[in-house]
């Protein structure tokens, strides 16, 4: 990175962050603190949801799910806009209907205070362990771009995101996003045109797609029913409108958002937006990644794109072997260019025959290379025990860093942060919140001023803070990140659902069935997920269906009245 | 202090809303059960448009 990427990085994150604390300091009341002044309009609120959802992860790992995987991924949206339906419908107007601060508050009001404890519980825990991951997330941009250790990267960029957070509260995060969401829109618009500039001359958009199609890229909506594949219609569409159910419903980080809005039409409208803009956006940071794929047809790729891991490990590689399999790559990925620009030319001519020999020759080239990428991973672990298999989260960064003009890589690495800070700080100042409102405040200090529990939550925030940093550490071990998140969530998102389902649709249900239901309905799901080996988004709507099986069960079983305790009041 | 009980006895104007029949405020598409119904005819338009994206360039 040079100067002027630094002034681009460091000018842009630090007066967005700046304004935001500017702008609310001095708050020490709770309500203005944990959701703002509620004069939000639909805009703020749609940009915040999906700032929020957005996180550096989406930016940096999803082009690389689209270099390897295809479109497919996007599947994983298609229950989204179901889910955001029925939160628009259903979830928001009780939660503005009763004022509360978090979602929990409406279980202690709905069954009692051991489901909202465990509800607001289930939450921390999953919370927290998805927050260390997206503090990891960043920190891989800096330790690849400036070289700096991973640990080191990993607590400098933790302790800049929680000094944001603990001093800006939920109005900042809710401002600051709408310009942190513009800077990131800015660079992968920018990179997506840069990248197609880069694309060989007389090289059209349809030609950049036929080869990206060729090789299975484009192959975005799976109808198979089959439950071991990862990503298909089905599983997107059900499995994925369980997870967005309960992400959207039920998970603070996203509750706090919307109810903020001036009123229901404003939190309705913000969600709206994004049921609509969701699918197309996450196709777009695919299909940039599968143009990516693309372009490394014709410009030589690296055989690892963790390049930092690479070349540390072929310094301690006296035998060689690591610069043989690179050698071996280059020869056959020069053999595979000409054989696609052979393909394309059959296809301008219109000789249908040469065409598809060229493109089943080229087929086979990039099996050989591919067998070569996973060759060299091998090798790889073998020279470094702690190397990572998967090097699709580097992908794009690495296109970023060698291929873009300076000035641009500032402006993407800039992005890459502000997705980082938009969605680290809405999940941060609702772990705090949660932590205070549902524990602290209704466990511990029923009665204290408004200023202590401001105060008090400042302290939560910076807690969490330090406990997401320290999951960070050990983050590496995660093969995917975006997948890392998608499999933590759809593991206890699917029993928090179904908490918020019992609690709006079966009224029988008291607080001791509902309880004892999910804590067998999660057990049900770990048990499960150790021994079988289905779609992980397939756990969201069996741990729910589950709870909810359960507890009707249970009911049944204690009687219309039983096990029935005083529901909370709710404190505004 | 508010309680469930305290707010269900008052319907106010955001419960009016669940009926997603008020006003959207929007000009084309009156109540919400329009905006929900647009929503998903959108969402309907993406899935057509990646099947045919993939049936065109597999």
């Amino acid at each position: 990175m040079s100067l002027l990427d630094f002034a681009v990085l460091i000018g842009s994150l630090l007066s967005i962050a700046a304004y935001g604390i500017w702008l609310t300091r001095g708050r020490h009341n709770l309500s203005a603190y944990l959701k703002g002044d509620s004069k939000v309009g639909w805009s703020t609120i749609g940009i915040s949801v999906m700032a929020t959802q957005a996180s550096a992860i989406t930016f940096i790992s999803t082009p690389g799910q689209g270099y390897q995987d295809g479109l497919g991924f996007v599947q994983n949206y298609f229950g989204m806009p179901l889910a955001l339906i029925v939160v628009a419908a259903v979830f928001l107007p009780m939660y503005r209907r009763l004022n509360v601060y978090t979602a929990y508050e409406f279980l202690g009001s709905r069954f009692d205070g051991k489901t909202r404890l465990l509800g607001a519980g289930l939450f921390l825990l999953q919370r927290g362990l998805a927050a260390g991951i997206t503090i990891y997330a960043p920190a891989i941009i800096l330790s690849t771009v400036l070289g700096w250790s991973l640990n080191l990267t990993i607590i400098l960029s933790g302790l800049v995101v929680i000094i944001y957070t603990v001093s800006g509260g939920n109005q900042a995060v809710s401002v600051t996003q709408k310009y942190q969401m513009a800077i990131i829109l800015a660079g992968m618009a920018v990179a997506f045109f840069v990248l197609l500039a880069k694309m060989p001359a007389h090289f059209s958009f349809t030609d950049a797609l036929t080869v990206a199609g060729g090789f299975g890229k484009l192959h975005a909506v799976d109808f198979s029913l089959d439950l071991n594949r990862r990503y298909t219609f089905w599983s997107g569409l059900l499995g994925g409108l369980f997870l967005s159910l309960s992400y959207f419903g039920t998970d603070q980080s996203q509750v706090q958002r919307y109810i903020s809005g001036s009123s229901l039409r404003e939190s309705r409208m913000g969600l709206m937006f994004n049921a609509i803009i969701k699918i197309p956006m996450q196709f777009f940071i695919l299909l940039l990644g599968a143009l990516l794929f693309v372009f490394y047809q014709f410009e030589q790729p690296p055989v690892y794109f963790n390049q930092s891991a690479w070349k540390a490990a072929a310094r301690n590689d006296p035998a060689g072997k690591l610069r043989a399999v690179e050698a071996e790559f280059a020869a056959v990925h020069a053999e595979k260019a000409d054989l696609v620009r052979s393909w394309l030319a059959a296809k301008h001519s219109g000789n249908s025959q040469a065409e598809a020999e060229a493109r089943a020759r080229a087929g086979e080239a990039h099996d050989r290379s591919e067998a070569l990428r996973n060759h060299a991973r091998s090798v790889l672990q073998t020279a470094a025990p702690g190397a990572q298999a998967n090097d699709a989260d580097y992908v794009f960064i690495t296109f970023v860093t060698e291929h873009l003009p300076h000035g641009i890589i500032g402006l993407l690495v800039a992005a890459f942060f502000a997705a980082a800070l938009s969605s680290k700080a809405a999940e941060l100042t609702a772990l705090g919140s949660t932590t205070t409102v549902d524990f602290y405040r209704h466990l511990l200090r029923r009665e204290a001023s408004e200023a202590h529990y401001v105060s008090a939550s400042k302290w939560f925030t910076l807690a969490w803070g330090f406990v997401a940093l320290a999951f960070a550490l050990f983050a590496h071990m995660a093969e995917n990140l975006i997948q890392a998140v998608n499999i933590i969530g759809s593991i206890f998102y699917g029993v928090l659902l179904a908490l918020f389902l019992v609690a709006f649709f079966l009224r029988r249900v008291g607080g001791t069935a509902i309880f004892w239901s999910a804590l067998a309905a999660q057990c049900l799901v770990f048990a499960l997920y150790f021994t079988l080996s289905i779609s992980y988004l397939w756990y969201n709507f069996i741990g729910c269906a589950a709870c909810v099986l359960f507890s009707l069960i249970l009911q049944s079983a204690l009687g219309p009245r039983g096990g029935q305790a005083p529901a909370d009041a709710i404190r505004t | 202090m508010k309680s469930l009980q305290d707010s269900s006895t008052d319907p106010g104007p955001e419960r009016r809303g669940d009926a997603g029949v008020e006003d959207t405020g929007l000009k084309w598409i009156r109540t919400w059960r329009g905006v929900y119904l647009f929503v998903f005819c959108c969402f309907l338009i993406s899935v057509a448009l990646l099947v045919a994206l993939s049936a065109v360039f597999s």
